[in-house]
């Protein structure tokens, strides 16, 4: 410990209680963000100290970077300063929950997972079913812009979210959006939050719309030798009047490596099983994997017309899942990039999205990866984005290099169909070369100017997001 | 005004684009709202590239600007609070493009609501949100206040709907936010405009997701006879899970002028109706249907219909998005209020605003989006009698005030604008409405564009831009 640290420490132990300030480095440590450590670690347990460490900050010149379960601190570039880690996880409380309205007010600490009992209780939930769920918290997982696999049916957060309070740049603790489904009173910043990476403002508080559980669930996995027909298939869905909650589509390469794991007690929970162990999965095929609800009639209609569909479109293989292969699949998908970091550490993953004209899309991919001679996964969730997956055996420079390549041309590609990509993980290394944000953005001036009116003296996570904010 | 500005905005548009006269410009002085403002000059552009120019003309005179669809809105957001130029949409009104496969449209701003829908139906195709003046008012008028409708319950607000915007600031900027799949990069820049009710930045382009019709529709009136019963219902109806695309309740007394007018089939003697929609898979919208009928029985209707055909349900449609004019039979005017609170306080909230309508004197009826808790308490009044406008206000402002403090919302879909601006401070503190002004500003730095909106005078920007309170305060007819 540093004698500036030391008195960093004692400094922020006269704005808060001390129990909740530690500098110590072995602590320090566990908030790193790409090999940088913070100075001190603070554990407010209410939005009022939140509020004295974002004064003391500003008034300091600080760099804060607050986090809640510390899951995901690798999404971004690194922190151009980072002085504080403002762990949120101590404000874990529900401040409000109307289950006969159907909303939800609830601390940014609390953590995924315990808020799911807690609204399984009342036959409800939230479609956050994202990856980190069973160690991430609300407001970390709200910030980082992850992505749920159930947008088909229920929307993404910004279609959820309601509201939300959280202390500014400017030390003040402030709300947009309020408690009800309809509101237009002022503006929507509530939805800047999602996806900012904490560098507009600490979150404390989110309220949010819940949904009724559904009676039933069903999951069918249909599988393809040919690309167009799998999008054959797709597009039968698509056109008609069901309503899957998830419709993904994986390359041979990704049913592989999602077939080939095995839910473990430990953490993280995967080991690796046989592979082909899941009755699923049929070696070089395209998988269609397809989720519903409903009541038993509905599941029925479901599972007529996927098998009629999966006929007309020359299916190789189509099979409705039992609730223990359920589960284990609904869980490697909503897992998938915790599965491929966890398999393959020098992963690198593209975040991509666009319409796709699939067929073409998927060649381009395809011919990226064997002009780097990288192994590929790919998945493309309807509704939601594409993730193409670059798994390299080793870490050397020279695949940092070629992983450097491919990332050009996959930000030149989003590009081109007017969408865009970001790299949603990869070796720290090779952020010293490569914006994991992509090229300058056309919006990149109005995202500062967001920026500038919520964090004025830039205290929040400098450096980590898009447009060098 | 300045007439070596209208000049200007002559030259740049032909002259039957520029309207400065003032026997012209009286129309542009109302919307659908009891606010009143005068523009100085009402220009109608016909591209993006006219937009910026008249931005940048009218900054060069340093005259404010407003953007105006149909006049249709409900908050005074498309009335010019202090002169200056009003930019009217009207002749901007293509779709631009339609992607059928990926169910997407682009269009501009000028493009009325259900023209849209009418575009891709024979695709099976819809734009969801459905104000109920979607005849007549336009794409870029919803944006601006992310208008709602009554089957938003199911399907969300305008904001759910817009995946990327092209717009111009007030220097004269041309900017796209969003893509046109939607996904998120950075901060949700679409999500800040729609909404903001033109005091950010003006809306030129729109990119909207169209939603699959849905297989199966049944349409359901319930009667009552007693408030009390239906809004029960529409608790219970909540608390069963079952999530009906549509739920719109409307009172007894506000029926029966509403049926004299419309010939819906409405009864004429009950307390309350509920216009409830299902929608989806006729796998789901068959129990559903029976178990909000039973749902409705439980709770004393005295009569369940099922519409029978597509004919009878477009009718009992007709009926509730025609409702506010039919009330223009029974008196010169009416206030209609956009308060929101939690589905869970239904009952007490509708005795509390008929209690506060009984001591001020008025019949006050309600028509509203009951499924999501968003109330339009009715007030009729005559504008020419002042003091009994001036009771219609406070009547208003004290249910206003209930619904905020029983956990809900000033506005659920018409908007702030400056008919409820200086309510605001019910629901913000100085600090949020510092971090407010400090985002307006960051776009409209001068105050150019709508001033006089959202904000509350003292609290806002622009208050020199303002005429004082005697013409266009909240509701006071000049």
């Amino acid at each position: 410990m540093t004698a500036s640290t030391a008195s960093l420490a004692a400094r922020l132990e006269s704005v808060i209680s001390a129990s909740h300030v530690t500098a110590d480095p072995r602590v320090c440590e566990k908030y790193s963000i790409d090999n940088l450590l913070p100075s001190a670690v603070v554990h407010p347990a209410s939005a009022e100290e939140v509020v004295e460490i974002v004064r003391f900050a500003i008034s300091e010149k600080l760099a804060l970077v607050p986090c809640g379960a510390r899951s995901k601190l690798g999404i971004g570039m690194p922190p151009s300063r980072y002085h504080i880690a403002l762990d949120m996880s101590g404000l874990r409380q529900i401040a409000h929950y109307d289950s006969g309205d159907l909303t939800l007010s609830v601390d940014a600490g609390m953590p995924l997972a315990e808020l799911a009992e807690i609204l399984a209780r009342k036959n409800q939930f939230l479609p956050l079913a994202v990856p980190f769920l069973e160690e991430a918290t609300v407001g970390g997982t709200i910030a980082s812009g992850v992505e749920s696999s159930l947008q088909c049916a229920y929307g993404s957060a910004r279609d959820f979210l309601i509201g939300a309070e959280f202390v500014n740049g400017s030390g003040a603790l402030t709300k947009s959006g309020g408690r009800v489904v309809k509101n237009v009173s002022g503006y929507d910043l509530h939805k800047l939050l999602i996806g900012s990476l904490g560098t507009l403002a600490a979150i404390t508080r989110l309220n949010f719309r819940t949904f009724p559980s559904p009676p039933g669930y069903g999951h069918a996995v249909t599988t393809f030798s040919s690309f167009e027909a799998a999008i054959n298939f797709q597009s039968l869905i698509v056109k008609s009047p069901l309503k899957p909650s998830s419709l993904e589509i994986l390359d041979p390469a990704m049913a592989q490596r999602i077939s080939s794991v095995k839910k473990s007690s430990a953490a993280p929970p995967f080991a690796a099983a046989a592979p082909s162990s899941a009755a699923w999965f049929v070696k070089d095929r395209w998988h269609v994997s397809v989720t519903f609800e409903g009541n038993d009639a509905v599941l029925r209609r479901y599972e007529r017309d996927l098998t009629r569909w999966a006929s007309e479109s020359r299916a190789a293989s189509s099979r409705f899942l039992d609730p223990a292969e359920d589960e284990l699949l609904g869980w490697s998908l909503r897992e998938v990039l915790q599965l491929l970091q966890f398999a393959t550490p020098g992963a690198t993953i593209f975040k991509l999205s666009l319409l796709p004209a699939l067929d073409a899309d998927t060649r381009r991919f395809r011919t990226i990866a064997e002009q780097c001679a990288i192994p590929s996964a790919l998945l493309y969730r309807d509704s939601g984005a594409l993730y193409f997956a670059l798994l390299p055996e080793t870490d050397e420079v020279g695949d940092l290099t070629q992983l450097a390549r491919a990332a050009r041309a996959i930000f030149d590609f989003a590009s081109s169909k007017r969408g865009h990509a970001s790299i949603i993980t990869c070796p720290i290394s090779l952020k010293r070369n490569v914006n994991v944000w992509g090229p300058p953005r056309s919006d990149s001036g109005l995202m500062g100017r967001v920026k500038q009116a919520f964090d004025p003296q830039n205290i929040f996570a400098p450096g980590r997001f898009v447009a060098g904010i | 005004m300045n007439k070596h500005l209208i000049r200007e905005l002559s030259k740049l548009l032909d002259t039957s684009a520029v309207l400065h006269r003032p026997e012209d410009l009286l129309l542009y002085e109302y919307d659908g709202s009891v606010e009143k403002g005068r523009p100085d000059a009402v220009v109608f552009p016909s591209t993006t590239e006219d937009v910026s120019r008249i931005v940048q003309i009218a900054a060069k005179y340093n005259v404010p600007i407003v953007g105006r669809g149909a006049g249709t809105g409900l908050s005074g957001g498309a009335l010019a609070r202090s002169g200056g130029v009003m930019i009217a949409f009207a002749r901007m009104n293509r779709i631009l493009e339609l992607d059928l496969e990926h169910q997407r449209a682009v269009v501009q701003p000028g493009v009325v609501n259900s023209d849209i829908t009418h575009a891709v139906e024979h695709a099976g195709l819809h734009f969801a949100p459905d104000p109920s003046s979607q005849k007549s008012c336009t794409i870029g008028g919803n944006v601006a206040e992310n208008a709602g409708g009554p089957h938003t319950l199911a399907y969300g607000v305008t904001t759910n709907h817009v995946t990327a915007l092209q717009l111009v600031l007030p220097d004269g900027e041309v900017v796209r936010v969003g893509t046109k799949h939607g996904g998120l990069l950075g901060y949700d820049l679409t999500g800040l405009f729609v909404g903001s009710e033109g005091t950010l930045a003006l809306v030129t382009e729109i990119t909207v997701k169209l939603s699959k019709k849905p297989e199966a529709v049944k349409t359901l009136l319930a009667v009552f006879d007693a408030v009390d019963d239906a809004s029960e219902t529409v608790v219970d109806i909540t608390a069963r899970a079952i999530t009906p695309a549509a739920c719109e309740m409307v009172d007894g007394w506000t029926l029966c002028a509403i049926e004299d007018y419309v010939h819906a089939g409405f009864p004429r003697d009950s307390d309350a109706i509920l216009l409830i929609e299902l929608e989806g898979l006729t796998e789901a919208v068959t129990p559903q249907t029976a178990a909000v009928e039973d749902i409705c029985r439980a709770h004393h209707a005295r009569e369940v219909r099922v519409a029978r055909d597509n004919h009878e349900r477009d009718l009992l449609w007709k009926g509730r998005k025609n409702a506010f004019g039919a009330l223009g039979r029974l008196a010169p005017a009416n206030y209609v209020l956009d308060g929101v609170i939690p589905r869970s306080k239904l009952p007490q909230a509708l005795r509390r605003i008929q209690e506060i309508g009984q001591r001020a004197g008025f019949q006050i009826g309600n028509i509203f989006h009951a499924g999501d808790g968003n109330l339009h308490p009715i007030v009729l009044y005559d504008p020419r009698d002042t003091t009994q406008f001036e009771r219609a206000i406070q009547a208003s402002t004290e249910i206003i005030r209930y619904c905020v403090e029983i956990g809900g919302a000033l506005t659920g879909e018409h908007g702030v604008g400056m008919e409820k601006n200086e309510l605001m401070p019910l629901l913000f503190s100085d600090a949020d409405f510092d971090l407010m002004r400090r985002v307006h500003d960051a776009f409209n730095p001068q105050a150019a564009l709508n001033p006089g909106k959202i904000f509350p005078l003292s609290k806002g920007c622009g208050e020199i831009r303002v005429k004082p309170a005697s013409a266009t305060s909240a509701g006071h007819p000049a």
